[in-house]
């Protein structure tokens, strides 16, 4: 259970991995703030629609299932979209129309079809919030790295010295891409070295 | 008119779906290794997004909408997914039955469109931005033809890539995101064309 759980925070990470859930990654990342408040709403989806999906997995005709699974998902995310707009407003307006794309999140549909729809509830759960903190992980640091240097914060919080200026290219989307190709060299060198000793 | 062509121009080159609002990152760097799957599936997706910009209005007007239909804003995400589905459930199956030189070529890329989420982004911008029919229909189409410019860019450069000695740990996924990112940096070049 525990393999299920870590396989998606490094091995099979959703993202730098199987390229997956670009379109948030990408585009939410401009602060550490917003990646961790995307990640975590990613998270609720892929983990209750799985539980859901796990529940009735034998009862989905497996014809029909990827609409059924997608309203499913599209469900949660109405949800979560609520919650959000009532109780944490800034999130919402920060966030804006990518909190209702989580519907078309390749990484939810994917876990289930891969996985919730063929494993037990307790299982999937696991499987389900290894691949969702894998995924917050991941854009909490992209989303560091492009707020310290593209506005000399963390968090909010101002870090940088004030000779520092800040390099604005990092909070617009070219910046994104290039820094997430960096990352995932990087993901690619370490899984060289370790597959060496 | 003024307008349209506006709508066009942004939606094509200055905030352009794929390089400005990340819609669509997925066909975009999984189907652009070669130049001909790029074209077939950039013209399958113009296809389905003009279709669903022509449903998906009249739906949010007269049913969705809590000023000028039913009230129902919080059915949006499911209503929008369901229609995007069948539509291209539809186009399939109609292609299939009636032109199939088209259906052999764009066929394969069609169920793959329902997961893209520049087509549901464009529904959602439609709703956010108060865009009458035409402006929708106008903008369904533009965010199509953009899609596909920047996604036969890609694999363009993509199949000169394959020749070029990219470091090891470079290979795959890095090189194709940096390249994206200079592409990016060189579309930021057009955000001068139209004045705020």
């Amino acid at each position: 259970m525990l393999k299920e759980f870590f396989k998606g925070i490094w091995k099979e990470n959703p993202v730098l991995r199987q390229l997956l859930g670009m379109c948030p990654t990408l585009a939410v990342t401009t602060s550490s703030v917003n990646g961790i408040a995307m990640g975590l709403a990613t998270t609720f989806v892929v983990v209750s629609s799985g539980i859901i999906v796990s529940l009735f997995r034998n009862v989905i005709p497996s014809q029909v299932r990827i609409p059924v699974f997608t309203v499913i998902i599209a469900t949660f995310v109405t949800l979560v979209d609520l919650i959000l707009k009532a109780y944490f407003p800034d999130i919402s307006r920060a966030l804006g129309p990518y909190v209702p794309l989580i519907v078309v999140n390749c990484i939810i549909l994917g876990r289930q079809e891969a996985f919730t729809s063929k494993n037990p509830v307790l299982l999937s759960v696991c499987d389900t919030l290894g691949m969702g903190l894998g995924f917050t992980l991941l854009l909490v640091v992209l989303g560091s790295i492009r707020e310290i240097l593209g506005s000399g914060s963390v968090f909010g919080m101002h870090i940088m010295p004030a000779f520092f200026r800040p390099l604005v290219i990092m909070v617009l989307p070219a910046g994104a891409f290039i820094t997430l190709g960096l990352i995932a060299a990087m993901y690619n060198l370490v899984n060289q070295k370790a597959d060496r000793t | 008119m003024r307008e349209l062509v506006t709508i066009f121009i942004s939606a094509v080159l200055v905030n352009n779906f794929v390089l400005y609002y990340f819609l669509g990152i997925c066909p975009f760097l999984g189907v652009s290794s070669r130049l001909d799957s790029a074209l077939g599936i950039g013209m399958a997706t113009t296809f389905v997004m003009t279709m669903t910009a022509l449903v998906t209005w009249p739906l949010n007007y007269y049913v969705l909408s809590a000023d000028t239909g039913m009230g129902l804003p919080f059915l949006e995400y499911v209503i929008f997914i369901i229609v995007i589905a069948s539509l291209v459930q539809f186009v399939e199956m109609f292609l299939r039955r009636f032109f199939h030189n088209l259906y052999r070529a764009l066929g394969i890329y069609l169920p793959l469109i329902t997961t893209n989420c520049a087509i549901l982004g464009m529904a959602l911008f439609m709703v956010l931005r108060e865009y009458g029919y035409i402006e929708t229909v106008v903008f369904g189409f533009s965010a199509g033809a953009g899609f596909t410019m920047v996604i036969v860019i890609m694999a363009g450069i993509r199949e000169d890539i394959k020749y070029a000695p990219v470091p090891e740990i470079f290979k795959g996924a890095p090189i194709t995101l940096i390249t994206a990112g200079l592409l990016a940096l060189a579309f930021m070049g057009f955000s001068g064309i139209i004045a705020p």
